[in-house]
């Protein structure tokens, strides 16, 4: 099945740190160079599903200086199996693709 | 804030935990944005990103709880079913009810600017309307000025000839002005034109879409072609779009007014008596209906001075083309339908409420927990919404279905002299009324129960299994207004039953047992003399009487309650009638045996015989109650009276006929003999009506065989109208039996759902009081007691409901007295019989419950806590 491409960007935001809502919107804006800029509603509408369908938790760690009202989101081991599973995904049809000559690289 | 403004687009669940946080996100960009430009471009993108994800989370919820409701209907298939069966009815009943009122009386006619044409008769203040003389219609039309355009036309039916069977035609002779005032343009050819309209033109035709379709194939070729109408050869010019009717539904054709037959010597005619003309007129826009009345009676008034004898006291009137046909009593009996279907509906609705919230009740406890796990009330409100809306929707479904299958039982209610289609097509305004049906009727029966329940929710009220008491009492209010609403139903479909049978009741005046009619609309070159014509009556009343099983037959210009009219003014010792509206009588020209034939009393004197001819001295059989009005206490035998312009003696004396149908007294009748007619006079007189009395059986049997002796007599005439002439008479209760039909499907409805409602309601709290029945059982209480227990607060209720539709129903009585026929809108019968059956329904609800209640084992009760 495939991913919604904000929720992929919303995994790969926080697969190595927590992040609160306006970390994930900047760490997807630097990685994708500036492409793809989440806004606020795409993004709760999305870690509003997220966390129904237990690939975020909430979390109450957060640094110490932090805003108390700010809400932090970390991965679960599903949400990485979830990505794991899109990557992979993608890289079956990346292959495809050189195999017909659409991609450069080799099949 | 405004940001904040535009995230209440969102549900409150989603604003609750995310509003915080999304403002900060925005709080953020803005400290991003540069420039005026950048603060603009951010405000827009943001404006159409709450829109997109606001409804996607709406959505989002939607599929959510409809997901959750499949899995629930799953579980109770039976509950869906029975909820959208009533909500299919509820909604059914009241579309079609609806579609049919709208299409009467709300809708305005399928005419361009329909409400600026009116009907412009001669008026006699105190007496009634009657048509205009064409020497009226000329002056009025040279001097009125509130009128664009005025126009005349007058309708009759005539044979038309050498197209397969010989057929009789309704037509419409209109003036030119007529049809391009209606502005319905034909779909073939063109209307008439002031050429075609003229003394001595070539005459033309054009047909209505249905006769084209029926007769032609809808070929276009038919335009030029000559068809022979009443032996007079006319050019088919134009055909008219299908669903056109005018002036009334049926219409197979049009003819110009001054080129056919009998009018073409008539319009011209300076006579100011010979009244056969309708005025219509077009209002100039900005004219009201009260100013063009006003100028055409000053109009009216001067040319009552010019003509101060023919026209003593006849004045001028104008009146809306749509009220002008629809009668009160049509009116009054589709706005009781649309107050029935309304009935319907409300019981509808507060059995489903009841249902409902019986069925949240149930489920507190599973709501409770959804609570406790953090679901906000306005979600679960939402949820239970949502359910409600859903079920609605299929019901409305359901619904529409029904209301399209049910209108061709209303076809009956839609006057035939509107110039309308029968049925009314299911188009948007009945879809969107249906549709909002629909949504009224899932809010009425969701809202309730969804904010009684998640009101004080909370698991510890979940897990006991006592009884709220004001919920109680709410459900007992809507099974109180079920019951009043079925009260007003039933005794409203009473008092027009009971109504309806009284009109039954009434003597005709005539025996319509074994009488077989038939019309052989005698016209034509060869019959407009009169003796040719006889020759023919009698060449068929003789081939018919030898038929076997044939006891008589007679021929009348046309039969009573077919034909209503026909008046001329009496006068008795030549002297002029201070009030002619009060010495006006109704004319019929019969042959021999026409009173044998129908059963009506011969009290005093002679029948009309053969040798009554225009030789011999002018006689007339009159009715009982002329020869009461004109020679009280004596012998009114061989006496004169002056009558259609000619002095007439009486010979006989029979009783009255109601000719103007059951539920309307009649002028008194004058019947002369069909031989004495002079030449080319009283056209539309001309018997045209064959009655045929049979021994025994059924008298349509003898169709055939009748037929055949006047095909044999005149190969070129039509046979019309064979039926028995007990379905006239019954005709004269077609409209009213329709009405009951449906009144009376309403109220069973209505019966059955209350009887549902009050069963549902005792079965409801005998499971939510076993635990106390089995306590009171333990402790001594008789099946007596637990009985009175359930089935005395169904008696309340029924009660209060009855008291409360009582009276409704003795309002409903007093709007509808019109319909009742002299019926007291108190009649102990209905009422008593309503009551009754509302009371039976209130055992019949609470018999399983009770049953139920009273097999409760006390030990099982007490173990189940």
């Amino acid at each position: 099945m495939q991913l919604p491409e904000a929720t992929f960007h919303i995994l790969m935001a926080v697969a190595d740190e927590d992040r609160h809502g306006y970390g994930i919107i900047q760490d997807v804006l630097t990685s994708t160079g500036g492409k793809l800029k989440l806004s606020a509603g795409t993004l709760y509408r999305s870690i509003q599903r997220m966390l129904e369908q237990g690939l975020l938790v909430e979390t109450r760690d957060r640094p110490e200086d932090d805003d108390e009202r700010r809400r932090y989101y970390r991965i679960t081991p599903s949400g990485r199996e979830v990505a794991k599973a899109e990557a992979l995904r993608l890289q079956q049809l990346v292959r495809l693709a050189r195999k017909s000559g659409f991609a450069s690289g080799r099949a | 804030m405004m940001y904040r403004a535009l995230l209440r687009l969102y549900p409150k669940s989603f604003r609750g935990e995310y509003e915080g946080e999304m403002c900060a996100v925005f709080v953020q960009r803005k400290r991003d944005a540069s420039g005026p430009f950048g603060m603009i471009a951010l405000w827009i993108e943001t404006f159409f990103d709450v829109l997109f994800n606001a409804a996607r989370v709406h959505l989002d919820i939607l599929v959510q709880d409809l997901r959750y409701f499949g899995r629930t209907l799953r579980q109770s298939p039976g509950y869906a079913l029975t909820v959208v069966g009533i909500a299919g009815l509820g909604i059914g009943a009241t579309t079609a009810a609806y579609s049919i009122t709208d299409h009467v009386l709300l809708r305005p006619l399928p005419f361009p600017d329909a409400d600026r044409l009116v009907t412009v008769m001669e008026w006699e203040p105190h007496y009634s309307r009657t048509e205009l003389s064409p020497a009226n219609y000329r002056d009025w039309k040279a001097q009125v000025k509130s009128f664009e355009s005025f126009g005349a036309y007058t309708s009759l039916s005539a044979n038309l000839a050498g197209e397969g069977e010989p057929e009789r035609l309704a037509y419409s002779a209109v003036t030119a002005e007529v049809l391009p005032m209606i502005g319905v343009k034909p779909v073939l050819g063109r209307w008439f034109s002031q050429e075609d309209d003229r003394q001595g033109a070539a005459g033309t035709v054009i047909l209505s879409y249905s006769l084209w379709q029926a007769k032609f194939g809808g070929s276009a070729s038919v335009l030029g072609r000559k068809l022979l109408l009443d032996d007079s050869p006319c050019t088919v010019i134009g055909v008219m779009p299908a669903g056109f009717a005018f002036p009334k539904r049926q219409t197979d054709i049009w003819l110009p007014m001054r080129a056919f037959g009998q009018f073409g010597g008539a319009f011209d005619d300076p006579d100011r008596t010979n009244t056969f003309l309708v005025g219509i007129g077009k209002l100039r826009s900005g004219v009201t209906l009260e100013q063009a009345n006003a100028e055409l009676r000053l109009i009216a008034a001067q040319t009552e001075r010019q003509y101060p004898k023919e026209l003593k006291n006849v004045s001028a009137g104008a009146f809306n083309l749509h009220d002008d046909a629809i009668s009160g009593q049509s009116k009054t009996m589709l706005m009781a339908l649309l107050g029935a279907s309304l009935c319907v509906l409300l019981i509808a609705c507060t059995n489903l409420a009841n249902l409902l919230l019986a069925r949240a009740m149930a489920r507190r406890k599973e709501l409770a927990v959804r609570r406790a796990l953090g679901a906000g009330r306005e979600r679960l409100v939402r949820q239970l919404l949502t359910e409600s809306l859903l079920l609605a929707f299929l019901g409305g479904a359901l619904g529409m279905l029904i209301a399209v299958t049910a209108t061709p039982l209303f076809a009956a209610l839609v006057p035939t002299n509107l110039p309308i289609v029968a049925l009314p097509s299911a188009d948007w305004r009945v879809l969107s009324f249906g549709a909002l049906a629909t949504i009224l009727t899932g809010l009425a029966f969701g809202v309730l129960p969804a904010l009684k329940v998640t009101g004080g929710a909370d698991l510890r009220e979940g897990s006991r299994s006592g009884v709220g008491g004001r919920k109680e009492r709410l459900r007992g209010a809507l099974v109180v207004a079920e019951i009043a609403a079925s009260v007003v139903l039933l005794v409203t479909a009473g008092l027009l039953i009971r109504a309806m049978s009284r009109i039954q009741g009434i003597d005709p005046g005539f025996r319509a047992d074994h009488v077989l009619t038939l019309r052989t609309p005698v016209t034509g070159s060869r019959y407009e003399k009169t003796v040719p014509r006889v020759a023919f009556y009698k060449r068929v009343l003789s081939e018919v009487r030898a038929l076997p099983g044939v006891e008589s037959a007679a021929y009348i210009s046309q039969l009573p309650m077919v034909w209503r009219g026909g008046i001329f003014t009496v006068t008795v010792n030549r002297q002029q009638p201070v009030d002619p509206s009060s010495q006006r009588a109704l004319m019929r020209f019969v042959s021999p045996d026409f009173f044998r034939t129908l059963s009506i009393p011969l009290h005093l004197g002679r029948d009309v015989a053969d040798t009554d001819v225009m030789t011999s001295p002018l006689v007339a059989v009159v009715s009982q109650s002329f020869a009461r009005q004109y020679w009280p206490g004596e012998n009114p035998l061989g006496k004169p009276f002056n009558f259609a312009f000619e002095d007439r003696m009486v010979i006989g004396v029979v009783g009255d006929v109601r000719v103007r149908g059951l539920e309307r007294s009649s002028e008194p009748q004058v019947y002369l003999p069909y031989a004495q007619i002079k030449d080319g006079w009283f056209a539309g007189y001309i018997p045209q009506d064959l009655a045929i009395r049979t021994a025994q059986g059924d008298p349509v049997q003898l169709a055939p065989a009748a037929r055949r002796i006047v095909a044999e007599a005149e190969p070129q005439l039509p046979v019309t109208n064979v039926r028995p002439l007990s379905e006239i008479v019954a005709g004269e209760t077609a409209s009213r039996r329709a009405q009951l039909v449906v009144l009376g499907g309403f109220a069973a409805i209505a019966f059955l759902l209350a009887a549902i409602g009050i069963h549902g309601l005792l079965a409801y709290a005998v499971s939510q009081r076993t635990q106390e029945i089995g306590v009171r059982i333990a402790l001594g209480a008789t099946r007596g007691n637990i009985l009175q227990l359930i089935v005395g607060d169904a008696f309340v209720l029924a009660i209060i409901g009855i008291l409360a539709g009582t009276a409704v129903a003795y309002g409903a009585g007093l709007e509808l007295q019109s319909l009742l026929a002299g019926l007291s809108p108190k009649d102990f019968d209905a009422f008593s019989a309503g009551i009754l059956l509302s009371l039976l329904m209130t055992i019949a609800g609470s018999f399983l419950p009770a049953m139920r209640a009273v097999r409760v084992d006390p030990a099982t009760a007490l173990r189940a806590e």
